[in-house]
């Protein structure tokens, strides 16, 4: 008889997922895809002066990079609850909040870990400054566990209602805010030569927060979703 | 794990008082019951009884509003119950796009392995050789359930919650349910198990545990 271990759940989990979103690869380029196209939008209707571009070029790539990981996290828990995996995962003998932070662990792998990879091609579409780029790598590294752990809350609450993509988007979108305007702003002060520190310390914290956090108020929403 | 003798005076599963209420709306109970090691109860209602309801209290997924569980004469906590119980369902729980064999490791990674059993051996004993590298999306909904049965036989939990363990299941299928839970039983395990149908279970004759709408 042999138990599993917590790290032996923890390690299937992830697993599990990645193997998931690799059976799926096609699924997993669009969010890159879709915040490809939300960029391209902006030089069609504003204009293609670089000068013009350059100045609200952060602004929208993280604007875009908030919408396409907003649309891709109906994927966190939706399909495990409709299957049953929820079920068997609550069941487990394992504490629910670490099981549930690997999974949006996987979550942000998955999803978010593309976005960062394309962010500086969407940079560079919209003329950009190179010596702003370190910042934005820097702050959406920090901004996108914490828009996955965010999103999280939010898709926990709402897994179990059918139909629930546009709450979700209203539930999520305040959340997202503080994160937009310091990771924005970051950039925002580095191209105007301002120091940029500040906002990115800011981020930091909420994102120790919310790691704490977010997987409690996951588990207890989830619970509550299943009942 | 200590050896339980079917004459074990000490029940595996023992509920007292059993209620459960879904906003201020009483769906069973009170009801008092308990199971020892090496029995199987049929757990009898119409529909809306409150039989699945019944299992996920007793599984843990929902706490019950009055009355108590208590698993080899202790009271369960979330931790203690879920390695002794394992529930089996309406949804199979298992990943459309993950083999059947993976899927039976990501349950043994999370709830850990009986001793003795392997995967591609309790594949073999439901029939679904040649099976286990093949997407549980192109199964039927049979086999389906063969490979959640196959869970049950993986994990170490002595108590089956099962329910509608019979739904979608051939002739043979059936028959290989009530095998299952003979040999489970034979091992000191036991099973709550809902079904419609009484003529499902044909072997022996199953403790009954009726189950009425709460007044």
């Amino acid at each position: 008889m042999r138990y599993g271990t917590l790290g032996s759940a923890c390690a299937a989990l992830i697993r599990r997922d990645l193997l998931l979103t690799w059976r799926r690869r096609g699924d997993a380029l669009n969010p890159a895809l879709f915040a490809l196209m939300v960029v391209a939008l902006f030089p069609l209707a504003l204009g293609p002066e670089p000068n013009q571009l350059m100045q609200i070029a952060a602004g929208i790539v993280f604007v875009a990079i908030l919408l396409a990981s907003l649309l891709a996290l109906d994927a966190l828990f939706r399909s495990d609850y409709e299957d049953g995996t929820l079920e068997q995962i609550v069941l487990s003998p394992h504490p629910l909040p670490v099981l549930l932070a690997c999974r949006i662990g996987a979550h942000w792998l998955t999803t978010a870990v593309p976005l960062i990879l394309v962010a500086p091609l969407l940079a560079e579409m919209l003329h950009l400054p190179s010596t702003v780029m370190p910042v934005l790598m820097l702050a959406l590294a920090i901004a996108t566990p914490l828009l996955s752990l965010l999103g999280a809350v939010c898709v926990a609450l709402t897994v179990g209602m059918r139909r629930s993509g546009m709450l979700l988007a209203l539930l999520v979108l305040p959340l997202y805010v503080p994160v937009l305007i310091f990771a924005a702003g970051a950039c925002n002060a580095a191209q105007a030569g301002l120091p940029f520190l500040a906002p990115l310390l800011l981020l930091g914290a909420g994102l120790a927060l919310a790691l704490v956090l977010v997987p409690l108020a996951c588990a207890a929403a989830l619970r509550i979703s299943i009942s | 794990m200590h050896s339980q003798a079917t004459a074990d005076p000490v029940p595996l599963l023992s509920a007292r008082a059993l209620a459960f209420s879904r906003n201020e709306e009483p769906i069973f109970g009170p009801i008092d019951f308990s199971l020892h090691a090496g029995e199987v109860v049929l757990i009898e209602g119409d529909n809306g009884s409150g039989k699945t309801t019944l299992l996920k209290v007793l599984s843990g997924l929902l706490l019950p509003s009055s009355g108590t569980i208590e698993l080899h004469g202790e009271a369960l906590t979330m931790s203690r119950l879920s390695q002794q119980v394992a529930l089996m369902g309406h949804l199979p729980g298992l990943k459309a796009d993950l083999t059947a064999l993976e899927n039976l490791e990501f349950s043994i990674g999370v709830f850990g392995l009986r001793a003795g059993n392997t995967p591609m051996l309790a594949l073999a004993s439901l029939g679904l050789q040649g099976y286990e590298h093949v997407a549980v999306r192109l199964l039927s909904a049979g086999q389906k359930k063969r490979v959640a049965l196959a869970r049950l036989l993986l994990v170490p939990a002595a108590l089956w919650l099962l329910d509608e363990p019979y739904a979608n299941l051939d002739k043979e299928g059936i028959d290989l349910v009530n095998r299952l839970l003979e040999a489970h039983a034979r091992r000191g395990g036991a099973a709550l198990i809902t079904s419609h149908g009484a003529y499902a279970f044909t072997s022996g004759s199953p403790r009954r545990l009726p189950l009425r709408p709460a007044a």
